[in-house]
């Protein structure tokens, strides 16, 4: 009775401004609204996916950036008015998403073979179709230094990232407590098919904390994908996780004397999903089966260094579009760099996310 | 009009009473017209403002998915004593069909499947992925003993935690969200005790909002009272030239003011670069200014300066000089003569300001946001969290709450110092 | 103020000591907003000033940063400057999309909150106003329940009833968050209203709307068209609702700073900065213009 009272009076308040609201959305024709994380990575998927597929079917694409999370999607579905068709998430929250019926469920069959002939699900690497998500990269979590700042010795392994007495300078890490723990226990000398297991117990997860206690006073804390470069570039600190394309961006268009560390990398998929009632479903499908095929999945990769999931799409990686040099020694899944490398768990983070980051937020407010 | 007078020409003749009766409904018009005049806006501001924080509000306890999700366990739970080992065969036998029949029931029973797991798990971490998975294999569990065949599934299911959970979520309402707030929670026994240390937050952020915030009010008093008394005292036309210099920072945008912060206290930014071309600070080993605590306490004092500097200024402006020049004539010397007979006047100046900054820093979320990294952040960013990265909607609404009970009783009380009626602006 | 002759040197050291310290606070509050300016000429992409600038080379100073506002995000920010050219930033630069949404909603908003805010502050000092206290109390509190508690429970209200993400839910929330400037503003100035002028009018035989009109209105419009422009400059710089109730089509110039000082500062951000300090200026000098007319109208000018 009171929402449908107060439902009245404002559609009434809403309908005196309808003049305005059209100011926004004049241009009507058919289009989609595709949400991911900005900066370089949106780049490449702006022109390996979206312009080819708006020169293809006319339909246009509204990008939107975030900083992931399923806030937004949480609040869209429940409210039942969404407006994404379509978000670029990481694994934990798309399975999350899924459980809490937050996400459509995407059938298999609209994947087209991979060029080879391959079906779709051969086609993409193991663990990468979902109920809900049809994964588009793999992307992995680095850290990175300023070779101009320093002279000698040059950080080499996970363990230097948190050693100040070898390396004194400041330290960039995203605030969470994913996935520098699983970094810190690498650090520490847990093998990486141990982590998740020590992680699982309370005096892994006091280990963990206990490594990032050695650096705790020497870092600066950040949240968007853009900002370690950013942090890199101004001296602000000498050394900083990162989403590995971000710092590729710096390196190679950019032409910072940034260096990346493999050793220790946490790698993870970003995939796509439909939040359940978007306004465009089949659109969305349309895209999703567009942007997945081999060559799109391998094009995305001559923009940044996100590796493609479809095995048809590997051998396609050439060359980057604007400098011509070879990506594929920049992918995280290149044998060089995955020697130490671990799979983000995204079960592990699913079920224990809210703990950890609470027990972060704790450690850090001390 | 015209009507009213015709209708109240007979009556000129009548009595006194009849007088009284029409003053009386002249003032009811009165008041109802004067009500009439701002109900437009106390309608709007029902329906944008209030209601939708009351709605928050109502989220910090409405907590109605663990009933809707498992009623027959949530029945069979309800006489356990969850001190004293595990619940009998019925619960397990009555769990099993809730959530059998929730993973037949279509879509909306798995979601509701997934959203009881998750509020679950802000309780007790890790029975999420336990839930999931026993709900999956539940329809497949024809017979008993459950307890044996969910303990099997899950060893958790065979430890008291778990249980208690399920029995203290399934009211429709619940206080765990503000308990919460306060790094307290119910054990399996039932009664509230402290979190363990490492997971206590929320004290010490209260703590530290309400340290920031004071420490930001003083700040304001000692930066602001001689401005304003300078302001107050210099003749009216030089004052007026000054006073641009608050006025201005205090119409320049909230972005503006951080942006300018970050350029002037960062690693290579103005201030320090000055300093390491005086000499006075090294290349490498550099103070950190901004992205911590002083960078919050730097610009919140810039940024709410001039809401302390303004109403000192009115206030001192009002008071005579005559005050000062009688306390001298009299023997007191200037500083005696300041603090006996000036600095009292001038006092409702200092409450108004001080409770006015210490409201608006209390609530800060933009500027801590941007340069306070780890321990320049205060409460709102917690709800900020809350809201949009761990989805507990409930607490962020809790915190919200507290907050917010903080803030009206600070305003109850400028209301009984200042008065809201009179509130200045500029 | 001139020191008489008669003061020992503790007074003169007191007194220049007190004057240096004002001169420190009132420093720290212009010298970071005017810091930014000089670099926002900066013909480098960082936050420091390059030798050249110190040493005034012209070749140091650069536009570029302003043209930045201007052209990016366009289709062809490079095509030659023409009609289309215009079109094109017009409709596609991304400063250019916020500036307008920045005017639309803050107009918008500043519309309502005046409107209604005037309303209410009329009925608001009426002689015989019922609860006024407490009405008061209600009507200012959206001033000081913290922008963050307003913009959650907005957002969880406003996606309910499909309000979110939609230019209507925004300009009502700002028009919401900016009564209590027009309410003050307009209370106050009637406050200071002399009833006998009204009453005068009466006399001299006016009808009440004309009273209204050629005695009320033009007394009291100062303090609307400052309460307005509060209202105006609150929409304008708030960026915490706006953070959680719109997307980008709504999106306005302080998110857009928000975005850019966590993701990428670039001195176009500092441009943009600067502009935003001349538009304080402008405000400031109407505001001061409107009090002296105000005082003048009262008979209340000193000189």
């Amino acid at each position: 009775m009171k929402r449908s009272f107060t439902t009245t009076a404002v559609a009434a308040a809403g309908l005196a401004m309808l003049g305005l609201s059209t100011f926004g959305t004049a241009q009507a024709a058919e289009s989609i609204t595709v949400v991911s994380w900005g900066g370089g990575y949106t780049q490449s998927q702006i022109k390996a996916y979206h312009e080819p597929f708006t020169a293809e079917t006319g339909i246009t694409i509204r990008s939107e950036d975030y900083n992931g999370g399923l806030a937004e999607v949480k609040a869209q579905v429940e409210a039942g008015s969404v407006i994404w068709d379509l978000v670029d998430v990481e694994l934990s929250d798309a399975v999350r998403g899924c459980d809490e019926g937050l996400l459509e469920t995407i059938d298999h069959s609209i994947l087209p073979p991979g060029d080879d002939g391959t079906p779709a699900k051969d086609d993409f690497m193991e663990g990468t179709l979902f109920e809900c998500a049809v994964a588009n990269i793999v992307w992995s979590t680095i850290y990175a230094y300023d070779k101009s700042k320093l002279t000698g010795a040059v950080p080499k392994t996970i363990a230097d990232f948190f050693d100040t007495k070898k390396f004194p300078g400041k330290r960039g890490i995203r605030k969470n407590a994913k996935p520098i723990l699983e970094m810190a226990l690498m650090a520490d000398g847990v093998a990486s098919g141990d982590v998740y297991d020590t992680l699982s117990t309370d005096a892994g997860i006091d280990r963990a904390f206990k490594v990032l206690d050695r650096i705790k006073k020497d870092v600066l804390w950040w949240e968007a994908g853009a900002q370690p470069p950013q942090m890199l570039a101004d001296g602000e600190v000498l050394m900083t996780t990162a989403y590995n394309g971000r710092i590729f961006n710096a390196q190679v268009v950019e032409n910072k004397p940034f260096v990346i560390v493999w050793d220790g990398q946490v790698w993870d998929l970003d995939l796509w999903v439909i939040p359940k009632g978007a306004p465009n479903k089949e659109t969305a499908l349309k895209f999703i089966a567009f942007s997945t095929d081999t060559k799109r999945n391998a094009a995305q990769a001559s923009y940044i260094s996100y590796g493609p999931v479809r095995k048809s799409a590997a051998p396609l990686v050439s060359t980057h579009a604007e400098t011509g040099i070879d990506m594929k020694p920049h992918m995280p899944t290149a044998p060089e760099n995955f020697k130490n490398a671990l799979q983000n768990d995204f079960e592990f983070w699913a079920d224990h996310q809210d703990e950890l980051n609470e027990r972060f937020n704790a450690w850090l407010a001390k | 009009m015209a009507e009213a007078v015709i209708t109240a020409a007979p009556t000129e003749v009548s009595d006194a009473v009849n007088l009284k009766a029409r003053l009386r409904s002249a003032t009811a018009r009165s008041r109802r017209n004067a009500f009439l005049l701002t109900a437009p806006l106390l309608i709007m501001l029902l329906i944008t403002f209030i209601v939708p924080i009351l709605d928050m509000l109502f989220r910090s306890i409405d907590d109605p998915i663990v009933g809707q999700a498992v009623p027959r366990a949530a029945i069979a739970l309800e006489d356990w004593d969850s001190g004293a080992g595990l619940p009998s065969e019925e619960a397990y036998a009555a769990l099993v069909a809730d959530l059998a029949a929730l993973r037949t029931g279509g879509s909306d029973g798995k979601a509701l499947i997934g959203r009881f797991a998750t509020r679950l798990n802000f309780e007790q971490p890790g029975v999420r992925s336990v839930i999931t998975k026993t709900a999956r294999k539940a329809p497949k569990l024809k017979e008993g003993p459950y307890k044996d065949a969910l303990i099997k599934i899950h060893k958790k299911w065979g430890q008291p935690e778990i249980w208690a959970a399920i029995q203290r979520l399934s009211a429709p309402y619940t206080v765990v969200h503000f308990l919460a707030s306060l790094d307290l929670h119910y054990d399996v026994e039932g009664s509230i005790v402290g979190q363990p240390e490492m997971r206590q937050v929320y004290i010490t952020i209260w703590l530290r909002t309400l340290y920031i915030s004071g420490l930001v009010t003083l700040l304001c008093i000692l930066l602001g009272y001689p401005v304003a008394y300078l302001l107050a005292t210099l003749p009216q036309r030089t004052s007026n030239l000054l006073i641009i210099l608050v006025l201005l920072p205090f119409w320049t945008s909230l972005l503006v003011r951080t942006t300018s912060w970050i350029v002037v206290l960062g690693r290579n930014g103005v201030l320090l670069e000055t300093l390491a071309w005086l000499g006075l600070v090294g290349d490498v080993d550099r103070p950190q200014l901004i992205y911590n605590m002083t960078g919050t306490i730097v610009a919140m004092t810039h940024i709410l300066l001039p809401f302390m500097i303004l109403p000192i200024y009115s206030v001192m402006r009002g008071i005579s000089p005559t005050y000062m020049r009688a306390a001298r004539s009299l023997g007191a010397n200037p500083a005696r003569a300041f603090y006996k007979v000036y600095l009292p006047q001038t006092v409702p100046g200092v409450g108004a300001g001080s409770i006015l900054v210490f409201i608006l820093a209390m609530g800060y979320y933009i500027t801590p946001a941007l340069v306070g990294g780890q321990n320049g952040t205060l409460i709102s960013n917690f709800i900020a969290f809350h809201m949009q990265k761990s989805l507990n909607w409930g607490f962020a609404a809790a915190l919200g709450a507290i907050l917010l009970a903080g803030v009206l009783g600070l305003y109850w009380l400028y209301d009984r110092v200042v008065g809201v009626s009179n509130m200045k602006m500029g | 103020m001139a020191l008489p002759p008669y003061v020992g040197p503790a007074d003169i050291a007191w007194h220049y000591g007190f004057r240096f310290y004002c001169a420190l606070v009132l420093i720290f509050l212009m010298l970071p907003i005017l810091v930014i300016i000089p670099l926002s000429f900066n013909a480098e992409p960082y936050f420091t000033y390059s030798e050249g600038m110190l040493a005034f080379e012209p070749e140091a100073y650069s536009l570029r940063w302003y043209a930045d506002i201007v052209t990016n995000g366009m289709a062809a920010p490079n095509a030659p400057f023409s009609w289309s050219w215009i079109q094109d930033s017009w409709s596609n630069a991304q400063w250019i999309h916020s500036t307008k949404n920045s005017f639309i909603i803050g107009i918008a908003a500043t519309l309502i909150a005046t409107t209604l805010g005037t309303l209410a502050a009329l009925g608001l000092t009426r002689p015989h106003m019922p609860f006024r206290q407490a009405i008061m109390a209600l009507l200012i509190s959206p001033m000081i329940v913290p922008l963050i508690i307003s913009a959650a429970g907005m957002f969880f209200f406003y996606s309910k009833i499909g309000l979110s993400h939609t230019f209507p839910g925004i300009i009502l929330a700002h028009a919401a968050i900016g009564t209590p400037f027009v309410v003050i503003t307009v209370t106050a100035t009637l406050a200071g209203f002399d009833s006998n002028l009204m009453r005068a009018a009466a006399s001299l035989g006016a009808t009440p709307p004309r009273t209204f009109f050629k005695v009320v209105v033009p007394l009291i419009s100062p303090g609307v068209i400052s309460g307005a422009l509060f209202a105006f400059i609150t929409s304008f710089d708030e960026v915490v609702v706006v953070l959680f109730l719109t997307k980008f089509e709504q999106r306005t110039i302080p998110r857009q700073m928000y975005a850019g000082i966590r993701e990428q500062i670039s001195p176009t951000i500092l441009a943009v900065a600067t502009l935003l300090v001349i538009i304080a200026v402008l405000l400031l000098l109407t505001m001061e213009m409107l009090r002296r007319r105000n005082e003048r109208m009262r008979g209340l000018s000193p000189g």
